[in-house]
């Protein structure tokens, strides 16, 4: 209640002013998101309104705890939010030129946006080749120059390509994941949580990954993570995002300094000392923007 | 001693029948978890079309062709318009959907002049081949190089193809699948085709050895349940392995048992009580997916 929206970042629902990684009008390749609002189950209203931007070629990141809504805004993206039994009631999701909210989830990965899932979801009993070759389905090109495609990216699963993806670690089967999504040729790469679970050097590791192909081929990525600090660092621009709505935005460098980010996300008061868990109290007093 | 090779070698040519019949329950449990009760329907349906053209005077081979066409396309069908629907609902209802499908495949079928009473095919499979004291009829041979070959060719389809990799990724895991883009709706209708098209070939192929009548055909059916309970229910290996043991087990058990049995009928038992036997001690079946658990 206390907390005023800092000046780098703009009101919740607009978009912020144009800074030189995120473009104020949508170019072509932007992923555009309106207002979006989804209900599960008819009942439960988990997006309420949520509008943002993945400009083209950048790494976007979007913030918050848990139950935030962040999964089910990649949920909405990707076509998915049928199985789990929820769909878009209002706002419109835009990518080249075509309104993608109501396609099926097959329709938005060949449209050329693709989601990694949380957890990584590797498919277990598959060898490693064969996951990233399941990754082929649509068929959008040759498989076998993807396999090298991907390889070269990320060598070391090269070298296990016989072996069960569910007997490799934490880290090759998120590697594995992002190369499974990698093969269906996307030009926007939904990350679900890619830190999950996973130690803070093999979370620096993937998130190098991320940006050297960002980097290579100009690939789009949205990211959503709770550990705010790594993903500010690997990321442009970033999102905030608490019950359903997107409450604080801004350039990414901007956002590591915010004073509320700070406290709120990375743990540090403004005098810059670590903030001891004795202090929950007052993160959850100090919490609510809305 | 030549009554046991004898025994062994008819035990490999059922197995391998009742492995072809296992391959289609194998491939739907696999890809979508159903499991279903009128594969016994479907082995029934495919022989009776295919007796139904080579009496209106059709080549036999041609016929068969058309009815594993026909049932490949009667598996597409009943995915679209019983199975679709049902993706999501609890368990025990998509059994039941199974069930009455059975029930209305068994009326369609009393329907028709065939089901009623024994019939074979008018073709004609003469001869035996010999060695070593086994005689093997030639409609026998015949069965076990059809089962090789489809075996074969879904081992590859399921190792080699995109499509194949596809399905063995949606069994592993749906939602990772749908995020890659993969229609899982496509991946359902594949299973039962190739289900649809497999049990008519085992349909024709047990026509051809033990003539057709829709109890024989469609209590294949059940037969199907020791031979993937044993092999693991989703693994086409184990189907083949699963099939080949309880068909040597029931061969073995009437050659041997039923003369010391007043009433017989032994070989017609024991496949029911080593279902029971590894669901006890092997759950998962010899070859079935156990859950990988990471620690």
């Amino acid at each position: 209640m206390t907390a005023t929206p800092p000046s780098t970042a703009a009101r919740p629902g607009t978009l912020a002013s144009p800074g030189t990684t995120s473009a104020g009008r949508s170019v072509a390749g932007d992923l555009d998101i309106n207002n979006l609002e989804v209900v599960y189950h008819d009942v439960v209203q988990v997006l309420r309104g949520v509008s943002l931007r993945v400009p083209a070629g950048s790494i976007t990141s979007l913030l918050g705890t848990n139950g935030a809504g962040k999964t089910t805004t990649l949920r909405a993206i990707s076509g998915l939010l049928r199985s789990e039994n929820g769909k878009v009631s209002s706002g419109t999701i835009r990518y080249r030129e075509r309104d993608i909210q109501t396609l099926p989830g097959t329709e938005v990965v060949r449209g050329g946006v693709v989601m990694v899932p949380e957890g990584r979801r590797v498919f277990k009993h598959l060898s490693v080749e064969d996951n990233l070759r399941a990754g082929a389905a649509l068929g959008k090109g040759n498989w076998k120059t993807d396999l090298e495609r991907i390889y070269a990216f990320f060598p070391k699963l090269e070298t296990m390509r016989g072996k069960q993806a569910g007997y490799t670690s934490g880290g090759e089967q998120q590697m594995l994941a992002i190369g499974r999504a990698l093969m269906t040729h996307p030009e926007v790469l939904l990350l679900d949580e890619p830190s999950l679970g996973l130690a803070p050097m093999l979370v620096a590791e993937i998130f190098e990954n991320v940006r050297r192909i960002n980097q290579e081929t100009g690939l789009s990525v949205l990211v959503v993570e709770q550990n705010a600090n790594v993903a500010l660092r690997n990321s442009d621009y970033g999102y905030v995002m608490e019950g359903g709505k997107i409450v604080l935005e801004g350039r990414s460098s901007e956002l590591v300094d915010n004073p509320d980010v700070k406290e709120f996300y990375l743990g540090v008061t403004a005098h810059g000392q670590r903030k001891s868990f004795r202090d929950v109290k007052s993160y959850k007093r100090r919490k609510r923007w809305m | 001693m030549s009554l046991l090779f004898q025994l062994l070698a008819a035990g490999v040519v059922t197995g391998c029948i009742y492995a072809l019949a296992a391959l289609g329950f194998v491939l739907i449990y696999k890809s979508s978890r159903v499991i279903n009760f009128a594969h016994g329907q479907l082995i029934a349906v495919g022989a009776f079309i295919a007796l139904a053209l080579t009496q209106r005077g059709l080549n036999f081979w041609l016929s068969a062709l058309i009815a594993m066409t026909l049932t490949f396309f009667l598996g597409v069908v009943i995915e679209r318009f019983f199975l679709r629907r049902m993706v999501g609902q609890p368990i025990i209802s998509v059994i039941m959907v199974t069930i009455g499908l059975a029930s209305v495949l068994d009326g369609l079928m009393y329907l028709t002049p065939y089901a009623s009473s024994n019939n074979s095919y008018p073709v004609n499979f003469t001869g035996s081949i010999s060695f070593a004291g086994i005689s093997l009829s030639s409609a026998e041979l015949f069965a076990v190089a059809a089962t090789l070959i489809f075996l074969g060719g879904f081992t590859y389809f399921f190792n080699k193809s995109t499509m194949g990799v596809s399905m063995r990724a949606v069994s592993d895991d749906q939602m990772a699948a749908m995020s890659v883009g993969t229609s899982v709706q496509r991946v359902f209708a594949l299973a039962w085709a190739a289900a649809g098209l497999s049990a008519a070939a085992a349909g024709l192929i047990l026509g051809l050895k033990s003539g057709l009548s829709l109890a024989g055909l469609a209590g294949i059916g059940l037969k199907v349940f020791p031979v993937v309970i044993l092999g693991g229910l989703d693994s086409v290996l184990g189907a083949v392995v699963g099939g080949i043991i309880i068909g040597i087990v029931e061969n073995l058990a009437s050659g041997y048992l039923d003369t010391l049995v007043p009433g017989g009928g032994t070989g017609a038992v024991l496949p029911f009580a080593v279902l029971l036997v590894v669901l006890l001690v092997k759950p998962y079946g010899l070859f079935g997916t156990k859950e990988i658990e990471r620690v």
